[in-house]
């Protein structure tokens, strides 16, 4: 779903109350906080469980680490499960440095995250780009 | 090893990327947001906020936070103290130091900040001024805040404060900019009407030719919008229209209200009015260029027969010519102590005849033109039809005329000079 004309949509999928989101390859500013509105809105609809997969991202910068600190808070207040997928070496190595993973499960693969999570009703949908 | 050599890299981007938004002077409010989540990724802190200081106010207001609850743009007062212990303090405060003041921060506040963590205060300082201060809670990874955190937080706090007291100093020649232009504005008000008295005063002493100037300043105008001039450059044709005879004022009365044609003696007397309105003219600092020379020139021809430097051509400026035409025009169809106004056929014979020798031709060309669009309706004013007054109830008589003036004068490279003769 794009906020504002001309942006790039942030690629999601919805299984039941729970909404996978692509990161891109680099998150920064513009693409981090495209993915926190994600969230957002994905917890605003009534989503139980977020899962951020990072299969293309490559690099995250500080500013990245800090919104993505934001999204943490955002799944705590709303009392959702927040899990993050297909993170490489280095970006994991950060998150660790980071002390991101006390806050948030960060799982080999989709499969993973959704053996940790209880999917709700029915098939996969798919939502957004 | 290799983690503390990560951790390294990591604050090294962050100063980095915080220089690169910095130095992007596009949106304050963006650059501020970027630069906070710079500050709080560097070290993955939970919770924070940049607070503004307003000496003017002793307040500090969070222009950013993040999990402060609702105290984004909340105003906090900050005493003299306060302030000047935090300057003193800088930047280059110790842990402990900064532990104490974020204590002291949280106690003062607790009514606004209610019931939220702050770990750590870093003042933002500016060639000893308190720009702001930046809050910060606890870490993701949960430990305490070690004097190398401090190190880091304190760095990119200092680009932070430069960052802010860059835009607040560009606010403040804006400011200034404005009340600038403000200030020019109003001088050019008092100029203006500075002048339309000036020209009443001229007008009043002749009592034949009331409202003689201001006609000649709006007849001006309107062949110098024609010909093209620029918004400025007609602004000032107008001006030198309302002053060209302001050398009258020298002149002896009894010859300026004489109820007959002037003898040699009189035409000596009234000759003098240009010079004398170039001196008069001159020590002033008009903003327009060349209001002197207009009043000083006005009498010129073109055939250089004028006087009263005899300029032929080209060396008379281009504003002269044109204030030139329009006191002739005003002078013809305006009663004089000797004469009624003249029929508008009369008149524009008499500049048919005397166009190239007396008058500039595409300055003739110009007024013909503007005087046709007025009265076929196709320009919106008319303004020049509202200067003849009643004296003048049927210009429709003369379209004819005008056309084919317009027409021989174009013919005859009458039309040439619109930027030649403009500004």
């Amino acid at each position: 779903m794009a906020d504002t004309p001309g942006e790039i949509p942030v690629q999601t999928r919805c299984i039941g109350d729970m909404a996978i989101i692509y990161a891109s390859d680099y998150l920064n500013k513009l693409s981090g906080e495209r993915i926190e509105r994600e969230c957002k809105r994905q917890l605003g609809s009534g989503c139980r469980a977020l899962v951020i997969n990072f299969r293309d991202t490559e690099l995250v910068n500080s500013i990245g680490v800090s919104i993505l600190m934001g999204v943490i808070d955002a799944a705590e207040q709303n009392q959702a499960r927040l899990i993050f997928s297909d993170v490489n070496s280095h970006t994991a190595k950060l998150f660790e440095m980071l002390g991101i993973t006390r806050h948030v499960s960060v799982v080999k693969d989709e499969a993973e995250a959704l053996e940790l999570i209880t999917p709700q009703t029915n098939a996969a949908g798919t939502s957004g780009q | 090893m290799e983690t503390d050599i990560q951790r390294l890299l990591h604050t090294f981007a962050a100063l980095a990327d915080l220089g690169q938004e910095i130095a992007d002077t596009g949106d304050f409010e963006e650059m501020l947001r970027a630069s906070f989540h710079l500050l709080l990724g560097s070290l993955a802190i939970r919770r924070g906020g940049v607070a503004e200081y307003d000496r003017d106010g002793s307040t500090l207001t969070l222009i950013s936070a993040r999990g402060l609850g609702d105290s984004q743009d909340q105003v906090l007062a900050c005493s003299n103290d306060n302030e000047r212990r935090l300057a003193s303090l800088g930047t280059s405060l110790s842990l402990a130091q900064s532990k104490s003041e974020a204590e002291r921060f949280l106690a003062e506040h607790q009514d606004t900040l209610g019931a939220t963590r702050i770990d750590l205060l870093v003042p933002l300082v500016v060639r000893d001024s308190l720009i702001g201060v930046v809050l910060l809670g606890e870490k993701a990874t949960g430990e305490n805040f070690t004097e190398e955190d401090l190190e880091v937080v304190s760095v990119l706090a200092r680009h932070l404060a430069v960052g802010i007291h860059s835009h607040r100093l560009l606010e403040e020649v804006e400011h200034k900019a404005e009340e600038n232009r403000r200030l020019y504005d109003g001088l050019r008000t008092i100029y203006k009407e500075t002048v339309h008295a000036f020209a009443a005063a001229i007008d009043i002493k002749d009592r034949y030719t009331q409202g003689h100037s201001v006609r000649v300043g709006k007849y001006a105008e309107i062949i110098a919008r024609e010909m093209g001039w620029t918004d400025d450059a007609v602004e000032g044709i107008a001006i030198a229209g309302y002053l060209h005879d302001i050398g009258k004022l020298i002149v002896d009365l009894n010859v300026i209200n004489s109820p007959e044609r002037f003898n040699a003696k009189d035409s000596k007397e009234m000759s003098r009015h240009p010079t004398a309105g170039y001196e008069i003219l001159s020590p002033i600092s008009h903003p327009y260029a060349d209001i002197p020379l207009m009043a000083r020139y006005h009498h010129e021809r073109i055939d250089g027969n004028g006087y009263p430097d005899g300029l032929k051509g080209d060396e008379i400026p281009p504003g002269a010519k044109i204030v030139t035409l329009a006191d002739s025009f005003d002078a013809m169809t305006t009663d004089r102590p000797y004469r009624k106004h003249l029929p508008l056929a009369d008149v524009l014979e008499d500049f048919r005849v005397n166009t190239g020798t007396q008058f500039e031709p595409a300055v003739v060309c110009a007024f013909c033109r503007a005087f046709l669009k007025e009265i076929e309706g196709t320009s919106k004013e008319k303004r020049l039809i509202k200067l003849l007054g009643k004296n003048y109830d049927n210009v429709e008589s003369v379209s004819p005329l005008l056309t084919q003036l317009i027409s021989d004068l174009d013919g005859n490279d009458g039309a040439r000079a619109a930027s030649a003769a403009g500004h």
